[in-house]
């Protein structure tokens, strides 16, 4: 993303709506500026700020005037007076960032949409998670925090060296290099994104175990991990085997997303597609 | 996509939060779900939604690409709930966001009876979702456990900045914007339902919830932590 310094008018409402911070008033030039290296491409700058077309000249001058008698300017804190956002046209490694920051694009560098895969919101017709089995959702750098695929790499050999199956859709999986070991391409490693999902699956009887190897290799690494757990219930619709496990461990589970089944495979037969198996090292 | 899980607080906080969503399943039943999706929203206007939303085009608050300087003294705050159901042109997430349990229950029942093969899920506490379920005398199929933040959490900023941010999971509304917001009520310079519009135009599926928002912001208003 760049800001276009002819139309920048310095007035820093973009420097609060950049997730990242990454935008600053530059004191030299005296015009908003983007951080390149901080910048994720999330678009939330150019997305969510309305536009407005001032001629910058004139909103300048008044800027100053007004500054000059001490009054405040007061604008909705939303707009960009000037429409100064410019979006660039972002090459490899770079467009990584955006794939994985802008929830609006699609995984155009890995083939697959959105920063994860479905997990359990549609279990009732894809029967990913099945009973017995436990998925989990490692995301990294949300809220507000992001991440560097360096550090995403040192979760993923380790999940590697558990034996751990990758989800084989997952845009993170599609950027390993080496999914048996969890080594990412290497060209990605100094790329910065605002979250990024690892999803993997394994026995019931594993749960314990993954979560304590999650929480070692998490001291490690610089930002913040959203964990998430899910599990397939039985016919009577209660999970007596996941949910314990979690409290046992001393979570308080304060809030889950429920699959209620009302899901039904409708695409003709010929469309439907075989079964996704996870990928990597299995135990 | 969705991103409601992680959102941050108690389950007795979640008490005017309901997210029910339905969702297409690539290669099984997203074929001709279109017009399913927009039934999906339609249905739910009756138990008066405090947002609607897809996944690609964004929520019932959206920005202007052309403003006119004189919205600054009237701006519209009215979510555009048709906008959001007329827009749905592909097959995507789509999400209704209630206040309250009884709401979220009647359209739970409602999606139900209309047996429409989409893949529905209810985003709220654990028991909330329980309640919706026995209400519609529907069985849970599936859970995803939200077990909250780990690692590095002093990078994290206070609850109440986690609690307005963490609405839009895909991280699209900012720290710094939230802190603002919640300075700007304390002043008096903007009121809590003007400061949740910013807020939730930033949101780019439109799961935010401006109802829960706003009572937190109240909440901020008078707390000095």
């Amino acid at each position: 993303m760049r800001i276009n310094p002819d139309k920048c008018v310095a007035c820093g409402n973009c420097t609060y709506v950049c997730p990242m911070g990454a935008i600053y008033i530059d004191p030299t030039i005296k015009r908003a500026t983007v951080d390149r290296n901080e910048c994720v491409e999330c678009y939330a700058c150019f997305n969510g700020l309305s536009q407005e077309h001032l001629n910058p000249t004139l909103v300048r001058g008044l800027r100053k005037l007004f500054q000059m008698v001490r009054l405040r300017f007061d604008p909705e804190p939303d707009v960009c007076p000037t429409a100064a956002f410019e979006p660039e046209e972002l090459v490899w490694p770079r467009v990584v960032r955006r794939a994985f920051s802008d929830p609006r694009v699609p995984h155009e560098s890995t083939g697959v949409q959105g920063r994860g895969t479905e997990e359990v919101k549609t279990n009732d017709v894809s029967g990913r998670v099945q009973l017995g089995e436990v998925g989990f959702t490692i995301e990294f750098g949300r809220p507000g925090v992001g991440v560097w695929f360096h550090e995403i790499q040192k979760m993923t050999s380790v999940l590697a060296k558990a034996g751990v199956a990758f989800e084989k859709k997952n845009p993170i999986t599609s950027l390993m290099s080496d999914v048996a070991t969890g080594t990412l391409r290497e060209d990605i490693l100094g790329e910065k994104i605002l979250s990024a999902i690892v999803e993997i699956k394994v026995p019931v009887a594993r749960t314990e175990e993954i979560i304590l190897l999650v929480r070692e290799v998490e001291k490690q690494v610089d930002t913040v991990i959203a964990l998430g757990v899910g599990a397939r219930c039985a016919a009577d619709g209660e999970d007596d085997i996941v949910g314990p496990i979690l409290e046992r461990m001393g979570y308080k589970l304060e809030r889950a997303k429920t699959n209620i089944g009302l899901g039904r495979i409708s695409n003709p037969a010929e469309e439907l597609q075989k079964k996704e198996e996870p990928v990597g090292a299995r135990p | 996509m969705t991103n409601t899980l992680h959102r941050f607080g108690d389950a007795e906080s979640f008490y005017d939060d309901f997210v029910v969503f339905a969702i297409p399943s690539r290669g099984k039943n997203d074929k001709g779900s279109v017009p399913k999706l927009k039934k999906f929203l339609e249905m739910a206007l009756p138990f008066k939604p405090v947002n609607l939303g897809d996944a690609i085009h964004g929520g019932a608050m959206r920005p202007s690409k052309d403003m006119k300087p004189t919205a600054h003294w009237h701006r519209d705050m009215t979510p555009d709930f048709r906008a959001v159901i007329d827009g749905v042109d592909a097959p995507t997430t789509v999400a209704a966001v209630f206040d309250n349990r009884p709401a979220a229950e009647d359209f739970v029942k409602t999606v139900k009876e209309a047996e429409l093969g989409l893949c529905v899920n209810v985003s709220t506490s654990i028991d909330g979702a329980e309640q919706c379920c026995h209400a519609a005398g529907i069985q849970r199929h599936s859970v995803g456990y939200s077990l909250g933040f780990q690692g590095k959490t002093e990078k994290l900023p206070n609850t109440q900045v986690l609690m307005l941010t963490t609405m839009c999971g895909h991280g699209m509304i900012s720290t710094s914007l939230a802190k603002k917001m919640i300075d700007w009520v304390k002043e008096g310079r903007r009121t809590p339902e003007q400061a949740v519009t910013y807020m939730a135009r930033f949101c780019s599926c439109g799961v935010y919830n401006p109802s829960r928002a706003k009572r937190i912001l109240e909440d901020a208003r008078t707390k000095t932590k």
